[in-house]
C-alpha cells in the first residue's frame, strides 16, 4: 500500500490462499479494498524452484484464473469506481447491547467471538461500576490502543472498556490497577501471528499480598483467582480492545496456544528470591507496584535442578532446544534459584545472564539456516544492525551467540516442592506501574 | 420474561479514509517491473521462478528482483525510492 499512495506505483501483492481473509481486511481498513492481490496456493516454505514454478504457472486458489493474468492486469487494469471503496466511513461501537435474557446474552457474547469460549460474567451496569470503583481513572479516559499484527489498525479503549472486560474474566475491583496497567502497555496478548504467541504478566511489588497474587506452589496454573482472573482479563481485553481475534480473519496461529488462556499471569516470589526483583532490574523501586510483560511465548524446556558436574552442560542443552529467534526467560523455582547462587557463583541475576549468554552458542552455518532467523534476523543482520551483523562475518563452524544479551531474562517463582524450573522463549517487552492505575 | 442490559466489551476503531492506489500502466511492454522479495519464507525461490516466466512470456518487460533492507515489519524508504525513480511497477511477495 505505501508503494501505491506514497510512491505512487502501480503493484500487485501476491499471498498464499490461506491468508485472504487477512490480507483483504487489511487493505479495506487502510483505506483500499481493491487493492491488487493475488493468490498463490500455500505454503511457499521449503517447496522446490519447480514446485514453485507450477504455482506460477498455476491458477490462483481463490480465484480460479491463471496467476500471472491476474498480475499483469493487476498492473494494467484501470481501477472502476467500485474497487475504490468509500471515501469514508466510521465504526462505532455502542456501549450498551440491545437487552436480552441472560441465555440469549451469552450465545451472543459466544457468536461474536467476545469471548474466550469459557463461561463469563455478564458485564452489566452494577457489575461494570462495581469494578470502576477499583481506580479513581475516569470511565471515558482512553487507556492504550492495541493491535493484532503490524499491518492493523490499531484500536482504543477507555477505563470503561477495560473494566467490562474484567468484569466477563470474574476479576474483582481490587485487581483492576492491575489490569489496567496490562492494558496500558499497548502489548496485544492476542498476536495474530502465524506462529501461535501467548503472552506472560509478571507481578511485582506490594500490591501482590494486597490482593492475594501466588508468587508459590501453582503459581502458573489454575490455583489463585487474582493470578487466573488478572491474566484472562487481559486476553479479553487484548482480543476485544483490539477488534478481534478471529481464526482465519484476525488470529493465524497455526497451533494456537494453551497458555493464551491465562496470558501466564503470577506474582515473583520476591521473598524467597537470592536476587533482586524484575521490575526493580526495569527501573522501578522496591516498594513500588509494577508489572511486566513478555509477548511471544511459544517454547518451553525444562529440567529439575543443577547437578553437580554436569550442569553447565545440561543447561546449554536447554538453551539450544529453543528456536533463536525466541530468547530463554528462566523462570526458576527458589530451590534452582539459590542452586545457580551456590554452583555457578551468580551472586547477582546480571552474572548469570551473562553466562547464559555466553553459552548459549551455535555454529554460525547452522545458526543463520534457522527459518526464523531468515525471515527475521538476517535480513537486520545484513541491514548492518548490531550485534548481528558481527555474525555474519563468522565461519559456518564458528560458534556464535543464540541470542542478544539484552533479550535474556531471569524470574523467580515456585512454591519450593521441588526444584524444577524451566526456560520460557519469549520477548520481554515493558514494565509499567500498577500505582499509576489506582 | 426478564431481561438485562450489558456493555459492549469492543474496543473503538479508527476512521477509514479512502486511500487512492496509482495509475495502471497501459501496458507492460518496454516497462521496468520490480519484484520485490519481502523476505518471507522462501519467498526468494518464489518470485525467481516468477521472474522466469515473465523473461519466457512478457520478453519485452525488464525485470529487477529486488530484497528489502530488513524485515518486512519495517519501512524501506531506500527501495521503494529506487522502485519509484528507475521502475514502473513492482509485484511484492510473499504475504503469508
Amino acid at each position: 500500500m505505501t508503494l501505491e499512495t506514497r510512491y505512487g506505483v502501480p503493484t500487485v501483492a501476491v499471498h498464499t490462499d490461506m491468508f485472504e481473509r487477512v490480507v483483504r481486511s487489511v487493505a479495506q481498513v487502510n483505506g483500499m479494498p481493491g487493492l491488487r492481490q493475488v493468490f498463490v496456493p500455500q505454503p511457499i516454505m521449503g517447496k522446490t524452484p519447480a514446485e514453485l514454478r507450477r504455482y506460477v504457472d498455476g491458477r490462483d486458489p481463490v480465484t480460479g484464473r491463471p496467476v500471472m493474468q491476474e498480475v499483469v492486469e493487476g498492473l494494467t487494469r484501470p481501477f472502476a469506481d467500485a474497487e475504490l471503496g468509500p471515501a469514508e466511513f466510521e465504526r462505532s461501537t455502542p456501549r450498551m447491547l440491545e437487552p436480552d435474557t441472560e441465555d440469549n446474552l451469552h450465545r451472543r457474547f459466544l457468536d461474536n467471538r467476545w469471548t474466550d469460549m469459557l463461561p463469563i460474567v455478564l458485564p452489566t451496569e452494577a457489575r461494570v461500576a462495581a469494578m470502576l470503583a477499583g481506580t479513581r481513572r475516569r470511565p471515558d479516559e482512553i487507556v492504550g490502543r492495541m493491535r493484532s499484527t503490524h499491518f492493523r489498525e490499531h484500536w482504543a479503549y477507555s477505563v470503561e472498556t477495560v473494566a467490562v472486560n474484567a468484569v466477563m474474566a470474574g476479576a474483582r475491583p481490587e485487581y483492576f490497577p492491575v489490569i489496567l496497567a496490562l492494558a496500558a502497555t499497548g502489548v496485544t496478548a492476542r498476536s495474530s501471528s502465524s506462529s501461535a504467541m501467548a503472552a506472560m504478566a509478571v507481578v511485582n511489588g506490594p500490591l501482590r499480598h494486597e490482593i492475594g497474587m501466588n508468587a508459590g506452589i501453582g503459581a502458573m496454573g489454575p490455583y489463585n483467582h487474582a493470578n487466573a482472573t488478572i491474566g484472562r482479563a487481559y486476553g479479553l481485553l487484548s482480543q476485544n480492545g483490539q477488534g478481534g481475534s478471529v481464526p482465519g480473519l484476525s488470529y493465524m496461529g497455526n497451533q494456537g496456544n494453551g497458555y493464551a488462556y491465562s496470558s501466564l499471569t503470577f506474582a515473583e516470589n520476591e521473598e524467597r528470591s537470592p536476587w533482586e526483583p524484575f521490575h526493580v532490574q526495569h527501573g522501578r523501586k522496591p516498594e513500588e507496584s509494577a508489572v511486566s510483560v513478555f509477548s511471544g511465548v511459544r517454547a518451553t524446556a525444562f529440567t529439575l535442578g543443577l547437578r553437580a558436574r554436569y550442569w553447565r552442560e545440561h543447561v546449554r542443552n536447554l538453551l539450544r532446544g529453543l528456536d533463536p529467534n525466541g530468547p530463554p526467560t528462566l523462570l526458576l523455582d527458589p530451590i534452582a534459584a539459590r542452586q545457580f547462587v551456590d554452583r555457578g557463583g551468580f551472586a547477582k541475576k546480571n552474572a548469570l545472564v551473562d553466562w547464559l549468554h555466553d553459552n548459549a552458542l551455535l555454529p554460525a552455518g547452522e545458526y543463520w539456516d534457522y527459518q526464523l532467523v531468515q525471515n527475521y534476523i538476517y535480513p537486520r543482520a545484513t541491514f548492518g544492525e548490531q550485534p548481528w551483523a558481527a555474525g555474519l562475518a563468522a565461519a559456518p563452524d564458528a560458534l556464535i551467540p543464540m541470542f542478544r544479551r539484552e533479550d535474556i531474562h531471569v524470574v523467580v517463582v515456585g512454591g519450593e516442592t521441588n526444584g524444577y524450573w524451566r526456560i520460557m522463549g519469549c520477548n520481554y517487552q515493558k514494565t509499567v506501574s500498577v500505582d499509576d492505575w489506582r | 420474561m426478564n431481561t438485562l442490559g450489558v456493555l459492549s466489551p469492543v474496543g473503538f476503531p479508527p476512521k477509514v479514509t479512502r486511500q487512492h492506489p496509482a495509475p495502471r500502466l497501459d501496458g507492460l511492454d518496454g516497462k521496468t517491473v520490480y519484484l520485490v522479495d519481502c523476505r518471507f519464507d522462501d519467498s526468494d525461490i518464489f518470485l525467481g521462478q516468477m521472474q522466469a516466466w515473465l523473461a519466457e512470456h512478457l520478453s519485452g518487460v525488464r525485470t529487477v528482483l529486488r530484497r528489502i533492507s530488513s524485515v518486512y515489519l519495517h519501512d524501506d524508504p531506500t527501495t521503494w525510492e529506487e522502485i519509484r525513480s528507475r521502475g514502473h511497477a513492482a509485484i511484492l511477495g510473499v504475504g503469508h
